[in-house]
């Protein structure tokens, strides 16, 4: 045999190779920042009614008080506004059957004044403070129980998201911050319930926080984690991977008898 | 009173002949036993890559029972509560049953335990997913004609095991996805009609979840059924050994003879080789790649449940049939009859499985087809059996993708609801147009085999002749390939029997026998036959004459 002969792998370990480094190098830079939180202040009030008049008004009324496109925002309170604009759900890049995250339209100062002037309209959630996110006293084992139970049917026992009705997800919480993670359960956006102080109770809220961050860490003993989703993503990597190449190894020592 | 008297010698030898000789001697030496081991060490098997798809399954089940015995060691199959304790921090303190604990003592605590433990997993798929595998192999290649239908339904009756062993053991651990998966099982054995109830009372020892469902099980999954499938396999391998391995039509290969090596030691050595690639892949992913991180799901708890709730991919397709029924129920006398869940839970798998192990007299009745077969069909020769096998398939991979419906929305943005009006659509409209899109596949192949065997193969040398023609040489085929395509057997469709006998009285037999050579007519429709010899000898004379043609042609050139 030629020694100039490639190997008949060879072709499918250049493009293992290559496409194992186009992906990586893409996730590293798509990497997306995270907004920092800002202090409210109440001399923002007037700002922020202006941005509301130009920017949210034409949906949620002039007087925010709703209508056929948009929902009524008097009395949904500072966290509400924060979470659905400092995400980028707001304002609504089309309309479809659920405000998906995306760059955030406003900047952190601006993203304050509108909660600021919502906030001013009715008694709703606050913004939570450093304090309340503070997860250094949260006790993480009841964390995780709560979360199984309220969270994982939705979001998944490892937190990386899943399905609803009619297109509608609940997302991954895999890069969510703290404060829309808090900011979410006091404010109920899109399809998720409302987790007053009465249902979970704010150390309950920490608690939680603490293990979805614990998840965060993605720390996996067990090796690859196949994006956690899973016995469907076990079963296309067993087939695709596992029985692939036992069958190649199968044709190989086939092949070699000739 | 006579007594007989018998030699403890073991017989002289005379030579060592055969290379199994030595090893034989060995043996023989002590048991006497050289006819049934030089026999066994000189059995031929036919050589094929696809003949290798169900060593892959024995090889894991090796693997199973090996890494199997490691975890038994640890595991405490028991619904006892206890407050976990152990290295893994974020469950601490929580209650859960000793069974769920053991097993994250085996995956933090034990040094190896959670290698094997993956190795184990990892394996159970490789092992359902290697008896799927190499039953399309023996469907799709006839291997499971006469004799060998005995063979087929044993190996039915494993891949069911296999499932209920599967199930079985991704029960135990006791986290929150098996529980779920538990609680689904239950829910299908409650809505067997009349004694639904009844059973599952009896299997969970009262109501769900009990605390006896787990001790049981565990005994159903490393005794009961590992038992039966080691006897199956056993029984099944020993009727491929007595009956001889089929093998693909080639040179000098007939319905009466198996070419190929001998066990000793050509498949020995590959058969021992393979055994080690099997074990090593299944320890490199388990190494490499996490499956069913129990510490994520928790401990089960009936109130809790988690998005992306599926079982292993071999229940899938069950799982699947559940997502697409429609919600149909009705009461009588005061009962309730889930149609919801009968249906896709229990009809549907019933016909599967029942079809799958009659197939082989199906195929014989409706094609009249009684003889031996020892030669494997490739799959084009057979149209109407593969369409028909790429049908089923197919309604299978549409139950298989809609048991993922969930994680598939989630990855793709889909809505659920119209991806399950889009399979329920699927499911009855795709089969049959794989069916037809399938036998034309092996219609066309055949077609080209027969023109290969008549004008040879394209060699891709392109002549411009001096008129300015441009024709392609074609040159036969190899002895190999010729031997392989003129192989193809001939059909022979059942005729339609006379209505009335020659005496003109009416045969009451009649109207059965015209469904059945009808069923057979159609069976065989489309029937490419083979070129016959005189074909062959005009073609191959035609070819010779076109080279002598294009030869002169190039020294003409050439000349020039």
């Amino acid at each position: 045999m030629a020694l100039s002969k490639r190997h008949p792998a060879a072709l499918f370990a250049v493009l293992a190779v290559a496409l194992g480094t186009t992906g990586a190098a893409y996730a590293a830079v798509s990497a997306q920042t995270t907004p920092k939180a800002v202090v409210l202040s109440e001399t923002q009030v007037e700002q922020g009614k202006q941005l509301f008049l130009t920017g949210c008004s034409s949906c949620h009324g002039l007087a925010a008080q709703g209508g056929s496109d948009g929902p009524s925002l008097l009395g949904v309170g500072a966290a509400a506004v924060d979470f659905q604009v400092g995400t980028g759900r707001m304002p609504l890049a089309a309309p479809g059957v659920q405000a998906m995250p995306s760059m955030p339209s406003y900047n952190a100062e601006e993203t304050a004044a509108l909660a600021a002037f919502i906030a001013t309209l009715g008694v709703g959630p606050a913004i939570p403070t450093q304090e309340m996110l503070d997860t250094s006293d949260a006790e993480l084992a009841l964390g995780g129980e709560l979360f199984r139970t309220n969270c994982a049917q939705c979001h998944g026992a490892a937190g990386t998201g899943g399905a609803l009705s009619q297109g509608r997800v609940a997302p991954n919480l895999m890069n969510s911050d703290a404060k829309y993670l808090y900011e979410a359960m006091v404010s109920g956006p899109q399809s998720m319930p409302l987790f007053s102080n009465q249902t979970l109770t704010e150390q309950d809220k920490k608690d939680i926080i603490a293990y979805v961050e614990e998840l965060q860490k993605n720390i996996s003993p067990g090796g690859a984690t196949l994006g956690r989703l899973g016995p469907v993503t076990e079963g296309l990597f067993l087939f695709i991977a596992g029985l692939g190449v036992l069958i190649v190894a199968a044709v190989w020592i086939g092949a070699k008898s000739k | 009173m006579s007594t007989t008297e018998e030699s403890i010698m073991a017989p002289e030898h005379a030579s060592a002949q055969g290379k199994g000789g030595s090893v034989a001697y060995f043996i023989d030496d002590r048991l006497a036993s050289a006819n049934f081991t030089k026999r066994l060490l000189d059995k031929v098997f036919p050589d094929h890559w696809s003949f290798m798809l169900g060593e892959i399954a024995l090889y894991s089940f090796i693997v199973l029972l090996l890494s199997g015995t490691y975890l038994t060691l640890w595991f405490n199959p028991s619904m006892t509560e206890v407050i976990y304790n152990g290295s893994y921090v974020p469950l601490k303190g929580v209650k859960m049953s000793e069974a769920f604990s053991s097993t994250l003592t085996i995956s933090f605590d034990v040094r190896g335990g959670l290698l094997i433990r993956q190795i184990h997993h990892w394996a159970a798929l490789f092992f359902v997913a290697a008896v799927s595998v190499h039953l399309l192999r023996v469907f799709f290649t006839g291997a499971f004609r006469k004799p060998r239908e005995i063979n087929w339904v044993i190996g039915t009756l494993l891949l069911v095991l296999a499932l209920l062993e599967g199930f079985s053991g991704y029960s135990l651990p006791d986290d929150l996805l098996s529980g779920t998966g538990l609680r689904i099982a239950q829910g299908i054995i409650q809505a067997i009609p009349l004694v639904g109830t009844y059973v599952s009372m009896f299997l969970f020892g009262g109501e769900f979840p009990g605390t006896s469902i787990m001790p049981r099980l565990y005994s159903i999954h490393i005794l009961l059924i590992p038992g039966i499938l080691l006897a199956l396999i056993t029984v099944h391998l020993i009727m491929v050994f007595y009956q001889k391995h089929t093998q693909f039509p080639g040179p000098g290969r007939t319905e009466s003879n198996v070419v190929g090596f001998r066990l000793f030691p050509i498949y020995m050595a590959k058969a021992g080789g393979f055994f080690f690639v099997v074990f090593g892949i299944t320890v490199l992913i388990a190494a490499f790649v996490t499956i069913n991180p129990i510490w994520l799901y928790g401990p089960y708890t009936p109130s809790q449940v988690t998005a992306g709730s599926q079982p292993d991919w071999y229940i899938g397709f069950l799982d699947g049939a559940v997502r697409l029924m429609p919600n149909l129920e009705t009461s009588l006398l005061g009962h309730t009859i889930s149609w919801n869940i009968i249906v896709p839970a229990l009809v549907v798998p019933g016909i599967m499985f029942t079809a799958l192990g009659l197939y082989p007299w199906i195929e014989a009745w409706a094609t009249g087809d009684k003889r031996e077969h020892h030669l494997l069909d490739r799959p084009r020769n057979a149209p109407t059996r593969t369409g028909l096998g790429v049908m089923a398939l197919t309604f299978y991979m549409i139950l298989q993708v809609a048991g993922g419906n969930d994680v598939i929305a989630a990855a793709f943005n889909l809505s659920i609801n119209s991806m399950t009006w889009t399979f329920r659509f699927l499911l009855f409209a795709l089969p049959p147009v794989a069916f037809v899109i399938t036998k034309r596949i092996c219609l066309g192949l055949q077609r080209r085999d027969n023109d290969k065997l008549l004008h040879g193969y394209e060699t891709g040398r392109v002549l411009r002749l001096p008129s300015g023609e441009f024709l392609e040489i074609h040159e036969p085929i190899g002895e190999v390939e010729r031997a392989k395509i003129l192989a193809k057997p001939d059909v022979i469709p059942m005729e339609l029997p006379a209505s009335v006998d020659a005496n003109g009285v009416r045969n009451p037999k009649a109207a059965k026998s015209v469904m059945r050579a009808k069923l057979s007519q159609w069976f065989y429709s489309d029937v490419i036959p083979t070129p016959t010899d005189e074909e062959l000898q005009e073609a191959a004379n035609h070819a010779q004459h076109e080279l002598h043609a294009a030869q002169s042609h190039i020294k003409e050139i050439a000349s020039h």
